[in-house]
C-alpha cells in the first residue's frame, strides 16, 4: 500500500464521516459546517486524482462562495430548528435500505466482473501512471476551454450573470418608510428648486407700538 | 495507486448518504440543498475518476461546468428560500404543499 | 380566336359582378345597361365564331387557357372545345340570354331585386358558356355546378315566398341526386382512360373501357362503359329532369318567369342532352346505356305530355311541355340520333323561350294571374302577345314549315328507324306524345287567348280574389301540392295600372317575344339539311355505323320543301291536327266536355292531378325517411352516442382516472423527491440485472 494510497484512504473516511455529518446534525449550521469539511476533503482527494485546477476551484468556489452563502442564510433566517427536526428519523426505515440498495447496486458494478465488460471488477483495472512532473493540468484544461469550449464557457458566465440578477430581484424588496438617496435627481437639480430669493422690506422696529401693546 | 474502482466506490458511498439524507432531511430546504450539493460532488467524483482513468480531459471540463451552474442553482435556490421565509416565516417543506391535487 | 372566346365568356362575367355588387352605385339602368351590353357581346362574338366556323374561315379551336391544378398526373385545366357544336349553342344561349335580358326591363320593372336579378341571370350566361365551351370534364363540371346554383338562387329568387323556396330547395336537392351520379360517372372516365380531357378521353375510351368490367353490386360483373355512361346519364337526368328526377322543374316555375323561360326551359335544362351529345363517343360503345337513355326520354315524354292536360297554371303548362320535349330530345339520343337531339333543342330552345316569354307577358297583363280559368279572349287585349304565342305553339307542335315541325318529324323518323329493342315503345310514345302536345299547347292557346272572357275587371274584386288564395295557399306549408298559382306578394304588380282590365305590354317586352318569333318560325328550314343530313357537325358527334338512323333518313331527303310535303302526308301531321281540333272542341265549343270527362275518368285525373304520386312517394319515403334517419342519428348517434359516450363519456373516464391518481399527489416535494430517488434505484438495479 503506497503513501498515496494511505493517503486516499483517510481521506475518504474523513469524508465519509463528515458526509455522515452532513446529513445527521442536529443543527443546520453544523451541517454547513460538516459539508465545508467534506468539500475540503474532496479538494485534497481530486488533487490526488491530479485535478488540481478542479481542486483549488472547489475550495474556492464552494468553501469560499456557496457554503459562505449557505451560511449567511441559515443565520439569518429565524429558523425553528426543532419544529423542523420533529419527526426526524420517521423515514429512516425507507432512507436506509434505499441507501443500501444504492451502494450496493454501485458496488456490484463495480466490484463484479463479467465478460462483457458492464461490471468492472474490483482490482481489474489498473490504475494510470501519473502524469509527468511539468504537467500543468490548469494550462491543460485553460487550453480545452478557451479553444473548443469557448462558447459553452461564455454561456456558463450568461448563466452565472442570470443567476446574480435572478436572486436580486427575488430578494430585493421595498420597505415603505425607507429613505433612499435619489442620485440621478441629486444631479439634475437646479439652483432655483433650492432657494427662493425673497425681497423683504427693511421694516423699523415700532417700540411705541411693542409697549402699548403689553399694556 | 488510487484506483478506479475505489473512487467510484467512495462516490457511491457519498451518493447514497446524500440519499438518505434527503429523507432524513426532508423537512429542511437548507439541508434538502445542502444534500443536493453533495449528490453533485459524487457525481463530480465519477467525472475526475475517470477523466484521470482514460486521460481525457473533457470529464474535468465537464466538472468545471458543473460546478458553474451548481452555483448558479444554490444561489437562485437560497434566493428562493429566503423569499419563501419572508412570505411563511417557515422553511418546513411540509407546509409547501399547494400542489396538491 | 382564344381571346375571342375569353371575351365571350367574360364579358357576361363581368357584368354580372358589376350588376351584382357594384349594383348599389350604378342603379337599376346601370345594372340593365352594362349586363345587356356584356351578353350583346357575348352574342355577336358567338355569332361571329359560328360564322367563322360554318365558313371554314377557322378551324376548330381546341386548346387551355390556364391550368388550375395538377395532382397526381391529372391536369385539371381550364380550356376551351370550340367546334359547330359548341358554337351552335353558345348562339343559342346568348341569343336567348339577350332576349331574355331585354325582357326582364319589363318584367321586373318594379321589383325591388333589379339589380340582383340582372346580376343572376348574366352569371347564368357565364356559367352556361363555361359548361358548353369546355373541353375538359371538370370544367364541364364546374359550368354543370355553376349553372345549377344560379338556378337555385333564381327559383329562390323571391325569397320571402315559403313556396319558393320550397320549390329552390327541392330543385337542389333532387338535382344533387343527379350530380352524385354525373360525379361518379367522372369518377369512372378519370379511372379507366387516366384523364379528364375530352380528347384523350375520346381517343382513349375505345381502348381504355375494352372488355373491362366492374361489379357496382358484388357479383354482378357489368360493362365497364355501360355503368359510366348510366352514371353520366343519371346527371343528365337531374339537369334536364328525366323520370324519375324531375320533380324539381314544374315546382322550379316559382321563379320569376324571365329565368323559366331562359334556364327552366331554353339552356339549362338543355344541358344534359348537350352533354349526352358531346359525350356520344362514349355512349356509342354501350347498347345497353342507349336503350335505358330511350326508355326514360319515352317515358318521359309521353307521361309527362299527359301533365300538361289537366294543369290550369299557364306557366306549369309550359313546364310540362318542357319537360315532354326534353323526353322527346332523350329519346333521339337513345337512337343515336345526336344531331337530332341538338337541333330539336335548338329550335325547342327558341320557341319553348318564346312560350314562356308570353306567357309571362300574360301573366303581367292579367296583373300577375297565372290561372288559365280566370283568362279567356286575351286577343282582344294582347295581339302581339297573342300573335307570337300562337308562333310558338305552332312551332310545338310541329306544324308543318315551322322550326318545330322539322326537328320533331325529323326526330320521330329517326325513331321509327331505329332498330333498337326499346325502339317500338319509343315511337309509340313519341307518336301519341305528338298529339298530347298539340292538345294541351292548343288548350292554353284557347284557354288564354279565346272563348269568353272570365276575368274579374273590377279592381277591388281582383285584389280580394287574389288575396283570398293568398291565404288558402298560406296553409300550404309545403306549397308543393298547389295548383293554381298566385303571386302573394304583389311586390312587382299593377305596372302602373289601377284597373284589372288586361293590357298589352311595353315594347322591352314584345320585342323579344318578335325576335324569337323569327327562328321559331324559320330557323328549321334553313338548317335541317347541313345539321342532320349534311356535315355540320363533323367529328363532334361520333355514331356507329349501326346505329346511324340519321344516315338512313338522310337517303330519303330531298330537301325542306319535300319535307314539309312528305310531313303532311304522315302520322305525326294527322295527330298534331287532330289534338288541336279536340282543344278547339273541348275548350272552344263545348266548354263542359272536359269536367265531364275528368268525372268520367275520375281516378285517372286524380292521378294527373297529383302528378302520379311522385313528390308524395319522393315525400313519405326520402323526404320523411331522411329526417327520420337524422332524427334517429340525432337522438341515439349524436345525443347518446358523441355527446354522451364519447365526448362527456372521455371526460368522465379522465375525471375519474385523475380522482384516483390525485391520491399519490401529495403535494408534498420530499414525497417527489422519494418517488424520483425509489424510481432511480430501480431503474439501476434493471440497469445492474440486465447484464
Amino acid at each position: 500500500m503506497s503513501f498515496t494510497e494511505i493517503l486516499f484512504y483517510f481521506f475518504s473516511a474523513v469524508l465519509v464521516i463528515s458526509a455522515t455529518g452532513v446529513i445527521t446534525a442536529r443543527n443546520p449550521v453544523y451541517s454547513a459546517l460538516w459539508l465545508v469539511l467534506a468539500f475540503f476533503n474532496s479538494a485534497i482527494i481530486w488533487m490526488l486524482l491530479e485535478a488540481e485546477f478542479l481542486a483549488i476551484v472547489l475550495i474556492l468556489v464552494y468553501v469560499g462562495a456557496v457554503m459562505v452563502l449557505f451560511l449567511f442564510v441559515v443565520m439569518m433566517l429565524d429558523i425553528k430548528v426543532e419544529e423542523l427536526r420533529a419527526g426526524f428519523t420517521k423515514f429512516d426505515w425507507l432512507g436506509l435500505p434505499i441507501a443500501l440498495v444504492v451502494i450496493g447496486e454501485i458496488a456490484s458494478v463495480v466490484w463484479l466482473k463479467s465478460s462483457d465488460g458492464v461490471h468492472l471488477g474490483l482490482s481489474s483495472v489498473a490504475a494510470p501512471a501519473a502524469y509527468a512532473l511539468d504537467y500543468s493540468n490548469t494550462k491543460a484544461l485553460g487550453q480545452l476551454l478557451y479553444t473548443e469550449y469557448l462558447y459553452p464557457l461564455q454561456l456558463a458566465a450568461s448563466i452565472l450573470l442570470i443567476a446574480i440578477v435572478a436572486a436580486i430581484v427575488l430578494t430585493m424588496r421595498k420597505r415603505p418608510g425607507q429613505k433612499m438617496q435619489d442620485i440621478s435627481a441629486q444631479v439634475a437639480v437646479k439652483a432655483s428648486d433650492r432657494v427662493r430669493i425673497v425681497k423683504v422690506a427693511a421694516v423699523q422696529p415700532d417700540v411705541d407700538h411693542g409697549v402699548e401693546g403689553q399694556s | 495507486m488510487i484506483t478506479l474502482q475505489n473512487v467510484l466506490l467512495l462516490s457511491g458511498v457519498l451518493f447514497s448518504l446524500s440519499v438518505a439524507g434527503i429523507f432524513r432531511n426532508r423537512k429542511n430546504v437548507i439541508l434538502l440543498l445542502m444534500c443536493i450539493e453533495l449528490m453533485l460532488l459524487a457525481v463530480n467524483f465519477n467525472f475526475v475518476a475517470f477523466s484521470r482513468q482514460l486521460g481525457d480531459l473533457h470529464g474535468q471540463i465537464f466538472v468545471f461546468f458543473i460546478l458553474t451552474v451548481a452555483a448558479a442553482e444554490s444561489a437562485i435556490g437560497l434566493a428562493i428560500l429566503v423569499v419563501l421565509f419572508r412570505q411563511r416565516k417557515s422553511i418546513n417543506v411540509e407546509q409547501l404543499d399547494t400542489m396538491k391535487g | 380566336m382564344e381571346n375571342t372566346l375569353l371575351v365571350i365568356v367574360l364579358a357576361p362575367l363581368v357584368a354580372a359582378i358589376l350588376a351584382g355588387i357594384f349594383g348599389r352605385f350604378i342603379g337599376r339602368a346601370g345594372a340593365h345597361t352594362v349586363t345587356i351590353l356584356g351578353v350583346a357581346t357575348a352574342c355577336v362574338l358567338s355569332i361571329l365564331t359560328l360564322k367563322q366556323l360554318v365558313t371554314g374561315e377557322a378551324q376548330n379551336y381546341y386548346g387551355n387557357v390556364y391550368t388550375w391544378l395538377v395532382s397526381d398526373g391529372v391536369q385539371m385545366n381550364v380550356g376551351f372545345m370550340v367546334d359547330r357544336l359548341t358554337a351552335m349553342m353558345m348562339v343559342v344561349v346568348t341569343f336567348v340570354s339577350l332576349c331574355v335580358h331585354v325582357y326582364t326591363i319589363g318584367y321586373m320593372a318594379d321589383d325591388p331585386g333589379y339589380q340582383r336579378f340582372f346580376s343572376y341571370i348574366s352569371l347564368f350566361t357565364f356559367s352556361m358558356l363555361m359548361l358548353v365551351m369546355s373541353n375538359n370534364f371538370m370544367q364541364l363540371f364546374f359550368g354543370w355546378e355553376a349553372v345549377g346554383v344560379v338556378s337555385y338562387l333564381l327559383i329562390g329568387f323571391w325569397y320571402t315566398r315559403p313556396t319558393a323556396i320550397f320549390a329552390n330547395l327541392k330543385a337542389f336537392l333532387v338535382n344533387r341526386v343527379g350530380d352524385f351520379g354525373f360525379v361518379l360517372g367522372i369518377a369512372a372516365v378519370l379511372y379507366y382512360t387516366g384523364s379528364l380531357d375530352y380528347r384523350e378521353v375520346f381517343a382513349a375510351a375505345h381502348h381504355a373501357f375494352a372488355g373491362k368490367s366492374m361489379e357496382v353490386i358484388p357479383g354482378y360483373a357489368w360493362d365497364a362503359i355501360t355503368v359510366t355512361c348510366l352514371l353520366l346519364f343519371v346527371g343528365a337526368m337531374g339537369k334536364s329532369a328525366q323520370m324519375p328526377l324531375h320533380v324539381w322543374l314544374p315546382d322550379s316555375m316559382e321563379g320569376p318567369t324571365p329565368i323559366s323561360a331562359l334556364i327552366h326551359a331554353a339552356t339549362m335544362v338543355t344541358a344534359g342532352i348537350f352533354m349526352v351529345a358531346r359525350m356520344s363517343p362514349l355512349f356509342e360503345m354501350s347498347e345497353t346505356a342507349l336503350n335505358t337513355v330511350l326508355i326514360i326520354g319515352s317515358c318521359t315524354a309521353f307521361f309527362m305530355g299527359l301533365l300538361g292536360l289537366v294543369n290550369n297554371d299557364i306557366k306549369r303548362v309550359v313546364a310540362y311541355s318542357t319537360l315532354s320535349q326534353l323526353g322527346y330530345m332523350t329519346v333521339a339520343l337513345g337512337v343515336s340520333a345526336y344531331a337530332g337531339a341538338v337541333f330539336h333543342l335548338m329550335t325547342h330552345a327558341f320557341f319553348k323561350a318564346l312560350l314562356f316569354l308570353a306567357a309571362g307577358s300574360v301573366i303581367m297583363g292579367m296583373h300577375h294571374e297565372q290561372d288559365m280559368r280566370k283568362m279567356g279572349n286575351l286577343k282582344k287585349y294582347m295581339p302581339i302577345t297573342y300573335l307570337t304565342c300562337l308562333i310558338g305553339s305552332l312551332a310545338l307542335i310541329g306544324f308543318p314549315g315551322t322550326s318545330g315541325f322539322f326537328s320533331k318529324d325529323a326526330l320521330i323518323e329517326a325513331v321509327h328507324e331505329s332498330h333498337l329493342p326499346a325502339a317500338s315503345f319509343a315511337y309509340f310514345c313519341v307518336l301519341s306524345g305528338v298529339f298530347i302536345t298539340a292538345f294541351y299547347s292548343f288548350r292554353l292557346v284557347f284557354m288564354t287567348f279565346h272563348g269568353k272572357e272570365r276575368f274579374d275587371t273590377s279592381e277591388t274584386a281582383h285584389q280580394q280574389d287574389s288575396h283570398a288564395v293568398a291565404a288558402i295557399h298560406d296553409d300550404h306549408t309545403y306549397g308543393h301540392d298547389d295548383h293554381s298559382h298566385v303571386n302573394q306578394d304583389h311586390v312587382h304588380d299593377d305596372h302602373g295600372h289601377v284597373g284589372g282590365i288586361p293590357h298589352e305590354s311595353p315594347w322591352v317586352v314584345t320585342l323579344p317575344l318578335v325576335l324569337l318569333a323569327i327562328p321559331s318560325l324559320f330557323i328549321g328550314w334553313f338548317t335541317i339539311e347541313p345539321m342532320l343530313f349534311g356535315d355540320y357537325f363533323g367529328s363532334a358527334i361520333v355514331v356507329e355505323e349501326v346505329h346511324n338512323v340519321l344516315g338512313e333518313l338522310a337517303h330519303e331527303f330531298h330537301g325542306s320543301a319535300a319535307f314539309v310535303e312528305h310531313g303532311v302526308t304522315q302520322w305525326p301531321f294527322f295527330l298534331a291536327m287532330g289534338g288541336v281540333f279536340f282543344a278547339w272542341l273541348f275548350y272552344v265549343k263545348l266548354t263542359d266536355v272536359p269536367s265531364k270527362i275528368a268525372r268520367f275518368f275520375a281516378p285517372l285525373y286524380k292521378l294527373f292531378e297529383n302528378k302520379y304520386y311522385f313528390d308524395d312517394v319522393y315525400f313519405a319515403v326520402f323526404a320523411k325517411g331522411s329526417r327520420n334517419l337524422g332524427q334517429a342519428l340525432w337522438k341515439v348517434g349524436d345525443s347518446v352516442f358523441i355527446d354522451g359516450f364519447l365526448v362527456n363519456g372521455s371526460a368522465r373516464a379522465v375525471g375519474w382516472f385523475a380522482s384516483v391518481i390525485r391520491v399519490i399527489q401529495t403535494g408534498r416535494l420530499y414525497s417527489y423527491a422519494f418517488t424520483m430517488i425509489i424510481g432511480l434505484a430501480a431503474m439501476l438495479y434493471f440497469f445492474v440485472l440486465k447484464h
